[in-house]
């Protein structure tokens, strides 16, 4: 079989895509975090200003195509800026911009779904407001956001692929250089698409597992998964 | 160029073309993507055993193929075995595959919501399966699954902008192409985001004004 040989000869370039893309999957990821938590954090406690500063932030970057976010910043905003950072760096600051949109959310939805009465409570036992947040509020919040937080992998690598756009080493590049290169067409796209399927489930089955870690038994944590 | 020339001389014509384009793509998709989603939802659902795996394999590989290489297979891959579509169709049947796929999960669930029992009461009343399925079931159903739909929807404007990377000239393109030949990056992208955002906010006000219309009152449609 040609493809075989191919796929064997070409195998460690993939190899390399496949890192590349969990690279920008996970740096997102964990940029998203870093940055939604606070966001959602602002959207419930904050004063009105920084509310509607939140608001602004995530109807921009949700409303927003990630092809475009790309070019913006790619083209526009860091060059503007006089800042000259690799696609990656570029590809993996705008999916987590956006990410950190999304995941706020989630984690809005979680902070709002912790019973009321639980920061009275905790106010009462002569915490502090920020006290309770940290210690009552976002341990049960994260729970409850993790199932839908953990929806944002497979989204994440899917968009990861648009990086091709500005050039991006990933995965989806580096199939279209060695079609270009082979002239085998269908084979290869079939198989980086069989490999993305793979990441996907894959990275599903790994967060599942990390998700029934984190449950505390009787705490109803765990969801009904979409 | 000044950039207030670059905009209303270049840029507006060329954006409002492309804003064309990008219509013309989202609205051949949706109807065909909510059909194909719901015979996927109903082939899972009520399906035998092959049709329902059949089913979830096709969900499985339409959710997990990132849209882009999707796009890529039907417009530089299937020449290779003979088959030339051009640049609009192909992203209008790659839109319509991808679209199906993430319909389909929120049509089943709503579909799943439904009792049973009221699949029984139909047969009871002498119905087929399919009368019950078409009169009863997908009536409820499609209302419940219309916050899911709606959300997907506009996912679908967002992601009609990939159509640009097989040479699909629509809103994104436009921008791009002015952007390159007049070296006015920030002014273009800002442009054609603005055009987004207003096509992305007006249509989540016309879903919420639609969700309103086809609720029934007391059918718990709002969540």
């Amino acid at each position: 079989m040609e493809i075989l040989s191919v796929l064997l000869e070409w195998g460690p370039y993939l190899l390399g895509g496949i890192a590349i893309t969990l690279g920008l999957t996970i740096s997102a990821l964990a940029l998203g975090f870093c940055l939604g938590l606070p966001l959602a954090l602002g959207q419930v406690y904050g004063s009105r200003p920084v509310r509607s500063l939140i608001a602004v932030y995530v109807w921009f970057f949700r409303g927003l195509p990630t092809l475009i976010l790309l070019f913006l910043f790619y083209f526009g905003v860091f060059p503007a800026l006089g800042l000259d950072f690799s696609a990656f760096v570029i590809g993996a600051t705008v999916l987590g911009l956006r990410g950190a949109a999304y995941q706020s959310q989630i984690f809005r939805a979680g902070i709002q779904s912790v019973a009321e009465g639980q920061m009275t409570a905790a106010l009462s036992l002569g915490m502090t407001r920020w006290e309770a947040v940290q210690c009552i509020i976002i341990p049960q919040a994260l729970r409850i956001s993790l199932p839908g937080w953990s929806n944002e992998y497979p989204e994440l690598l899917t968009d990861s692929a648009v990086c091709y756009a500005i050039g991006v080493a990933e995965l989806m590049t580096r199939t279209s250089q060695i079609v270009s290169v082979t002239y085998m067409t269908m084979p290869i796209y079939i198989a980086c698409a069989l490999i993305f399927i793979a990441l996907n489930y894959g990275g599903m089955r790994v967060i599942r597992k990390a998700e029934e870690r984190f449950a505390i038994p009787g705490f109803g944590g765990k969801a009904v998964q979409p | 160029m000044d950039p207030i020339t670059f905009l209303t001389q270049i840029l507006a014509p060329a954006l409002w073309k492309g804003l064309i384009v990008t219509v013309a793509l989202v609205v051949l998709t949706a109807p065909f993507g909510l059909l194909l989603g719901t015979g996927l939802a109903l082939g899972r659902q009520y399906g035998g055993r092959a049709l329902s795996t059949a089913c979830s394999g096709y969900i499985v590989f339409f959710k997990g193929c990132p849209l882009l290489l999707l796009l890529f297979i039907l417009y530089f891959g299937l020449p290779s075995l003979g088959l030339t579509l051009p640049a609009f169709t192909a992203a209008v049947i790659g839109f319509i595959l991808c679209n199906a796929a993430y319909n389909s999960e929120y049509i089943q669930g709503a579909v799943a919501s439904i009792k049973d029992g009221q699949m029984t009461a139909a047969q009871a009343l002498g119905m087929t399966r399919a009368q019950a399925i078409k009169s009863i079931i997908l009536p409820q159903a499609m209302r419940r699954a219309i916050p899911g739909l709606s959300n997907e929807f506009i996912y679908l404007i967002k992601y009609s902008s990939l159509a640009y990377m097989i040479t699909v000239v629509e809103l994104t393109g436009a921008a791009k192409i002015a952007a390159t030949r007049y070296f006015m990056f920030n002014e273009s992208f800002f442009a054609v985001g603005i055009v987004y955002l207003a096509l992305v906010t007006l249509t989540t006000y016309a879903v919420g004004r639609l969700e309103q219309r086809v609720a029934i009152p007391g059918m718990g449609v709002k969540t």
